[in-house]
């Protein structure tokens, strides 16, 4: 039986995570946890994000949770979500620039201004809603999903990963940016894949079935 | 490739049933929000709001019940609306599993309250909800009022500058119903949503008026929305949903299918 800690800082409510994993892995056990231990022992680890930047850190440090994150992110499956992608990275220009974590090398920057490509219409931001990703390789957490699957997305700031290599998944808004950002245990995805209907919880079991 | 526009069926809710009756084929239970919500998922729905209409606010518990049960077994966006009026009633349904929460006149009779709950919980959970009404006489420039009770009480402001206000006070989305259209399956107020989208840089759910599929293509092609939403067609099985996304495909929008 698998262990999934979904780390509990504050940021937003974890309730739909958790049901979502229960949903598509009933063995798994699911715990919703601020505590270091948990989180230590767990065999997998979600790393959620709402909200801003700038507040997403301040809670990690109050709860005294920074190593323990980077350390799950440099040891056992390790799956970030909306803001957990942004947070994984170097710095963020979000409340005037807030550093990450630094567990992958990038940036993140805001939607200044998005155009569409054809209609050079104004895009609206937040980008909100179900966008298409296009998967780059063929990473286990992307089995049994079609490409160019929708997802649903609601964020006004995106990665930009210092290295293509990075990226397991482009989303075109305006241009395109990286939705998900991956590497070796890491997969991180802008999206929310537990509001993401069949796609999101297939991604999810895949998750829960993942031995990087 | 690119974002969807969406499609969003919204249900009333009194007292933790939904009413208006919902009339689907082989439904056991047409009051139960859970099935129903089921249903619409089944059929595409890009989201669900439900709007609780409940009257007395000892009732009101249960709303945030029928939001557990729904966020347990429907993963798809869920929008609550109706009696939100301070930063707990947003957290209780949050926290229930509700992914947005839609207010309305407690943003009137405070508008800092959008700004507070924005701040706190993020913008991508408010959405300002604004009830306008058409107050131009023939041949003078379009303008429309907020109203509140229903659309009976006119509050004396302006609509489009509501919706800019909304915008830099945090809103991550605005649910524009034209009362004036609401009920009468004669379509969106085209004019309205296409003000109130090109005054704003966040998303747009046009309401009120659905009586076709082609008025749903018309909100996003001529009032610029960037989702529509619609009970009646949906609720008496007239339309599913995606009938109503093949339809909007074929007149050239982009749709999840």
């Amino acid at each position: 039986m698998t262990s999934i800690a979904i780390i509990d800082y504050g940021m937003g409510n974890l309730r739909s995570v958790a049901k979502a994993l229960e949903h598509v892995a009933p063995q798994a056990r699911v715990i919703v946890t601020q505590n270091r231990q948990d989180i230590l022992q767990a065999d997998r680890v979600v790393f959620p994000g709402q909200g801003s930047i700038r507040d997403c850190m301040r809670e990690l440090a109050h709860w005294n949770l920074v190593d323990v994150v980077r350390d799950a992110a440099l040891g056992k499956p390790f799956l970030g979500l909306c803001l957990g992608p942004q947070a994984l990275l170097d710095f963020s220009e979000e409340n005037d620039g807030v550093a990450g974590l630094g567990v992958l090398p990038g940036r993140v920057v805001r939607f200044a201004d998005p155009r569409d490509p054809v209609t050079g219409e104004r895009l609206k931001v937040p980008h909100m809603g179900w966008n298409q990703v296009r998967q780059a390789g063929n990473h286990p957490l992307w089995r049994g999903i079609p490409q160019d699957s929708r997802f649903y997305f609601v964020h006004s700031y995106y990665p930009r990963p210092a290295d293509e290599t990075l990226v397991a998944g482009w989303t075109c808004y305006g241009f395109e940016f990286a939705s998900v950002i991956a590497r070796d245990n890491i997969f991180a995805v802008q999206f929310h894949p537990e509001k993401s209907a069949q796609a999101g919880l297939r991604l999810l079991a895949n998750f829960a079935n993942w031995n990087p | 490739m690119g974002l969807a526009k969406r499609i969003i069926p919204c249900l009333d809710v009194d007292r933790g049933r939904v009413v208006k009756g919902v009339k689907f084929v082989e439904i056991r239970d047409a009051g139960d929000p859970v099935e129903i919500a089921r249903r619409y998922d089944k059929q595409g729905a890009d989201e669900i709001t439900f709007l609780d209409i409940t009257a007395s606010s000892d009732d009101r518990e249960t709303m945030v019940h029928v939001v557990e049960q729904v966020a347990s077994e429907v993963f798809i966006p869920l929008t609550v609306g109706g009696g939100i009026r301070t930063l707990d009633d947003v957290r209780r349904m949050l926290n229930a599993g509700a992914d947005k929460v839609s207010i309305n006149t407690a943003a009137i009779a405070r508008p800092e309250f959008v700004r507070e709950a924005a701040e706190r919980f993020g913008n991508q959970c408010i959405v300002v909800a604004i009830d306008a009404k058409a107050v131009h006489q023939p041949g003078e420039s379009p303008r429309w009022e907020i109203f509140t009770h229903g659309g009976r009480r006119p509050t004396g402001i302006d609509a489009v500058e509501w919706a800019r206000r909304m915008n830099a006070y945090g809103a991550g989305e605005i649910l524009l119903t034209s009362m004036d259209r609401d009920g009468t399956k004669r379509g969106f107020d085209l004019e309205l949503t296409r003000a109130i989208s090109e005054a704003t840089t966040i998303p747009i759910i046009a309401s009120g008026g659905v009586g076709t599929l082609d008025h749903l293509a018309d909100g996003i092609l001529l009032g610029k929305a960037d989702a529509v939403l619609a009970a009646s067609i949906f609720h008496f099985a007239e339309y599913t949903i995606e009938q109503a996304k093949r339809h909007m495909q074929a007149r050239g929008i982009e749709v999840r299918l």
